[in-house]
């Protein structure tokens, strides 16, 4: 389980990247829950925690596919692949992220950093 | 539907979406399945990613397609709906999807020469890709998107890079003028020559290029030369078909033609713009992309779905390490102003505006402030006038 961060520093409707290899995204909604997501979109190399929330969805912040926090499923190209999702546990008021031990859907080009 | 890239694909997806399950026949001029087009100047260019790379379908993807690769249409009888291919044979449909976007602009006078390149498609791509490798000294024509931007890649490649640009700066069409001369230096600090305010006149060589010439005689030599000149829509085939035409075919604000159950999508449509009050060609990927579904509606309600307001273009370009993305018409605008981080340092946001309100946003390596003013511009209503 990582650490992610207090509850009360990640209000609704923001984000928070973890800097874990690969970066995984940590979504608080407008409706109060929580999701973690791959921070980096299947396309290309853009951090879905600078991306647009809404609902249960992020927008990617360069080219505009959509990902569902809670499948990882993408509606649209230019992303084909679905990206990685964790599983989110609050304790004591603190954010914690179990990370899925399935492989990641990195973009062309990008590596795990102990791969590279 | 005519056209087999981005905007024929998401067509016939949004025409499955809304609950059509009658026949979709495919016809595309590239022998190739749908592909994305925006890494062919950058990270493809560059030898980052592969072919398979490029693959706009998803694995397994069935949206029940039938596909007519490798033939282009030739011609369209639209109040009967015939289309004929390039093969002879003919198509009859109850609608019809025109998007055969738009096709590079050539520089006169080169067509018997090697090594002058444009760059619209893969194959344009492969062919260029090939040529880099073996060449030295590149010159690059026009500073638009294509032009900067393969620009950026040939440099990255290690290549003696010159770019001629007509206009006072690169991107100065879209961009405005003093924006576009704050992101001139990112090509000179790069180490690409930059020639602005010149006109080419001739590419020389006998059988293969060997440099180019300028209006005011003198001459960069090349290796390779890429015309990055803009591109012209693919409607020639229309031509006395009954279809609508001006800067490509004429849409109203939903993407229907002039002739019922016909529209058009993409980079050879001209849909009408009402904040603009013309009609408007959106040569971006995410024109294809947000008006897909406006077309693919317009076309089963036979033209009485009302559309959503259309939203500002948006575009992307990646050069070198860095990201410009911009949103809205810079020309409706009477000042900017930079609004976060330094031009110089090649990280900073600019907005434009008329009067009080914001009309386009230039971000540079912004990307998360940028999304913020993206959603802004396109949840705010434009006005008209």
């Amino acid at each position: 389980m990582i650490p992610a961060c207090p509850l009360a520093s990640l209000p609704r409707g923001e984000a928070l990247r973890l800097d874990v290899d690969p970066p995984i995204a940590v979504f608080h909604t407008d409706d109060g829950d929580l999701y973690a997501i791959d921070d980096t979109c299947t396309h290309q190399d853009a951090s879905l925690a600078d991306g647009w929330l809404e609902g249960c969805e992020v927008e990617c912040p360069l080219h505009a596919s959509r990902f569902d926090l809670r499948t990882g499923q993408v509606d649209a190209p230019p992303a084909k692949r679905p990206v990685r999702t964790h599983r989110v546990v609050v304790e004591d008021d603190v954010v914690y992220v179990v990370p899925s031990d399935a492989p990641p859907n990195l973009p062309p080009g990008v590596t795990l950093k102990g791969q590279a | 539907m005519v056209g087999a890239s981005l905007a024929g694909l998401l067509t016939a997806r949004a025409l499955r979406g809304q609950g059509f399950q009658e026949r979709i026949v495919v016809v595309g001029a590239e022998r190739h399945r749908p592909y994305d087009r925006p890494p062919l100047s950058k990270d493809f260019l560059k030898g980052a990613i592969g072919e398979a790379d490029l693959a706009l379908e998803a694995e397994g993807e069935e949206p029940g397609i039938e596909w007519r690769l490798g033939v282009a249409a030739t011609a369209l009888d639209a109040p009967a709906r015939k289309i004929t291919l390039g093969d002879g044979t003919t198509l009859t449909a109850d609608g019809i999807v025109i998007a055969t976007g738009a096709a590079a602009r050539r520089l006169p006078g080169t067509g018997g020469l090697a090594g002058v390149h444009t760059l619209r498609t893969l194959d344009d791509a492969r062919a260029l890709r090939a040529d880099l490798e073996r060449a030295g000294r590149i010159v690059v024509i026009g500073g638009g998107f294509i032009g900067a931007e393969v620009a950026a890649t040939a440099r990255e490649l290690g290549r003696d890079v010159t770019l001629v640009e007509s206009g006072p700066a690169p991107l100065a069409g879209v961009l405005g003028p003093a924006m576009a001369h704050a992101l001139a230096g990112l090509h000179e600090r790069r180490g690409v020559r930059l020639i602005t305010g010149a006109h080419v006149t001739e590419v020389t060589g006998t059988g293969r290029a060997d440099g180019v010439r300028l209006a005011d005689g003198s001459h960069l030599p090349a290796d390779v030369v890429v015309a990055g000149i803009g591109a012209t829509p693919c409607t020639g085939w229309l031509a006395g078909s009954g279809v609508e035409l001006g800067d490509g075919v004429l849409c109203d604000e939903g993407g229907g033609t002039s002739v019922p159950g016909i529209v058009a999508v993409g980079d050879c449509a001209a849909w009408y713009e009402p904040a603009l009050g013309r009609h408007h060609r959106i040569e971006h990927w995410t024109g294809a992309r947000q008006r897909a579904a406006v077309a693919a509606a317009t076309l089963l309600s036979g033209g009485t779905a009302r559309p959503e307001p259309a939203r500002p273009p948006y575009f992307w370009s990646d050069q070198y390490d860095v990201k410009i993305q911009f949103i809205g018409h810079a020309g409706d605008a009477d000042t900017v102003t930079v609004e976060e981080g330094d031009p110089a340092t090649h990280s900073f946001l600019a907005v434009y505006r008329r009067g009080e309100r914001p009309v386009a946003v230039l971000g540079v390596n912004q990307v998360r402030l940028f999304t913020r003013w993206r959603r802004h511009l396109e949840t705010t209503p434009a006005h008209t006038g």
